[in-house]
């Protein structure tokens, strides 16, 4: 193993972080903070409680989960797209290290971008609403998670993308609406038992509802399967990733 | 001398049944200069992409330092340096940043003092801290080559390291590629400068079609580039040669209008004062002489024709 070559990677794509760090931090809080204003105060004002908690504390992990996914996904995708759009690629294809560092460097800078942000959304929360996390080892571990199988699902992404316009395409046509139909602003129990069912096959919903519970001890579906759910997703995007290691697919010819 | 990089019966198709590489054989000496000469499309980068490891071998082996490229390639790769055709650059980042990148990329520990005098070498030290983007073509250029010899490689790939370079800045180029010979690196470049081949090249590899049609000793070829053939027109064709001149090594012209004489300029005498005075005690009128030196360009010319 070149850990060398991983933490190079893995400093790099941080750099580039750091560099655009106003697009990077600021654009992720101020949207977040207008999800607050507009449901929290707004709409949460006419809804009383969710489940026993505030609307406004309701609605925090499902916004921290919103941006920590399409966050981890669009850094992830690009962070690889990248070097395959400017050329730069040649650089990780002649080098001594194999497919699996260079996964650890990009997946590994794209989580970590996304659970800073998740983590700096949840210090704004606080200025908004006042949250109590019933469960903050589970709730850390969730957020990991979350940002490490979705920078996996980018990762592929930025594989698979010929262009610009296919970077953007999953995580808008995707991503966004599972997240929004996934529970981030209500609970599925909320919905008429036909869409509950429906609900169930979206996977977002396990991630959003494990989470909440890490908050307010309070789950749409029990616990264990939230970690079932992760799990499987990340292991199907380890799948991929072994196979396009394999075959090289879009990468090496 | 002992081969660094061998290369045996390498094929390489690509997806669309194109063969890029047709049973390339090739040793490449420790410590030499080796210039692949060739046509646009004729397999250089094709052959450069599957030594460095871009490329996957459809058949044959390529071993690099002993060690097979494909098994047992983070070995193979460690040994060398790659500077690519296209000016392929970070453009937000900075020129130390960037080289730096290159140097962790293949394992090794932080050395900016190593990278200052690299920088210092290829006279981009004040650039060091300016963006890509912010320099010149020639500048990236050098960035390219700084980024490859980042981890001290003991072979060096430059793809076409010239191209759209001014003199000025090829020449350089050329004492760059000295240095780095002078301090035991091998370099492989491919290049359709053959001037630049003339220059600083040990052997001369000449590649087409995704075949090597031979690779030489330069020295050996600039034999043969030595050649001079003079031709003498006559006024009145003649259909036998003379007797006196019969030991002078004199071809006649297909017409009879003219005689042929080849020579090597570089020996000390190239005997044509003594040739012109037979001629002329044997009576031949002249009526114009020409000369015709045979280039590298005519022999590469020939032998790519010659496999088309």
């Amino acid at each position: 193993m070149n850990f060398m070559a991983i933490a190079s990677i893995y400093r790099f794509e941080m750099a580039r972080f750091f560099r655009t760090i106003t697009q990077s931090l600021v654009s992720p809080v101020l949207s977040t903070s207008l999800y607050f204003v507009v449901f929290g105060a707004a709409i949460g004002s006419r809804i009383d409680e969710v489940e026993g908690v505030s609307y406004g504390a309701f609605i925090v992990p499902g916004l921290i989960m919103l941006t920590v996914m399409t966050q981890a996904t669009s850094n992830a995708s690009f962070g690889i797209y990248f070097p395959k759009f400017i050329g730069t690629i040649y650089e990780l294809l002649s080098a001594p290290i194999s497919f699996i560092e260079v996964v650890i460097g990009y997946v590994g800078a794209a989580a970590t971008k996304a659970l800073f942000i998740g983590l700096v959304i949840l210090a704004t929360s606080f200025f908004f609403v006042d949250i109590q996390i019933a469960h903050p080892i589970a709730m850390i571990s969730f957020l990991v998670l979350t940002c490490v199988s979705f920078a996996l699902l980018g990762f592929i992404i930025g594989i698979w993308a010929g262009n610009f316009e296919q970077l953007q395409l999953i995580p808008l046509l995707v991503i966004t609406p599972l997240v929004f139909l996934g529970g981030s602003f209500y609970s599925i129990s909320m919905l008429p038992t036909v869409w509950q069912n429906i609900t169930l096959f979206n996977p977002v919903v396990y991630l959003i509802s494990g989470f909440r519970w890490a908050f307010f001890d309070t789950a749409d579906v029990p616990v264990a399967i939230s970690l079932f759910a992760i799990g499987l997703f990340t292991a199907m995007c380890l799948g991929v990733i072994w196979w396009i290691f394999k075959t090289g697919w879009r990468i090496r010819q | 001398m002992t081969s660094i990089v061998s290369v045996r019966d390498l094929k390489k198709s690509y997806a669309g049944g194109f063969e890029a590489l047709s049973g390339v054989n090739l040793e490449i000496e420790k410590g030499e200069i080796l210039a692949l000469l060739g046509p646009n499309g004729a397999g250089k980068t094709t052959l450069i992409s599957t030594i460095c490891g871009i490329s996957i071998p459809t058949s044959g082996t390529v071993r690099v330092g002993g060690h097979d490229v494909v098994t047992d390639f983070r070995a193979a790769r460690n040994l060398i340096g790659l500077v690519p055709q296209e000016i392929n650059l970070e453009p937000f980042e900075t020129v130390m940043n960037t080289v730096r990148f290159s140097r962790g990329l293949f394992g090794k520990p932080r050395n900016d003092a190593l990278i200052d005098q690299i920088l210092k070498d290829l006279s981009l030290h004040d650039k060091r801290d300016s963006k890509i983007m912010m320099l010149s073509g020639g500048m990236k250029r050098r960035v390219l080559i700084a980024k490859a010899l980042s981890h001290e490689p003991s072979i060096l790939f430059l793809d076409e390291p010239t191209a759209g370079v001014d003199v000025e800045l090829r020449k350089d180029m050329w004492d760059v590629v000295a240095k780095l010979k002078a301090s035991g690196v091998t370099i492989i470049l491919t290049t359709h400068y053959i001037e630049e081949a003339e220059a600083i090249a040990d052997r001369v590899g000449i590649i087409s079609k995704g075949s090597i049609l031979l690779v030489e000793k330069k020295e050996d070829l600039m034999q043969r580039m030595g050649k001079k053939r003079l031709r003498i027109e006559l006024s009145t064709p003649i259909s036998e040669l003379p007797q006196e001149l019969a030991d002078r090594g004199l071809e006649i012209a297909a017409d009879g209008n003219a005689l042929i004489h080849d020579y090597d300029t570089r020996s000390d005498r190239t005997g044509i004062t003594a040739l012109l005075k037979d001629l002329q005690n044997a009576g031949l009128k002249m009526t114009d002489l020409e000369t015709q030196q045979s280039s590298l360009e005519d022999i590469f010319v020939d032998l790519v024709r010659e496999t088309s």
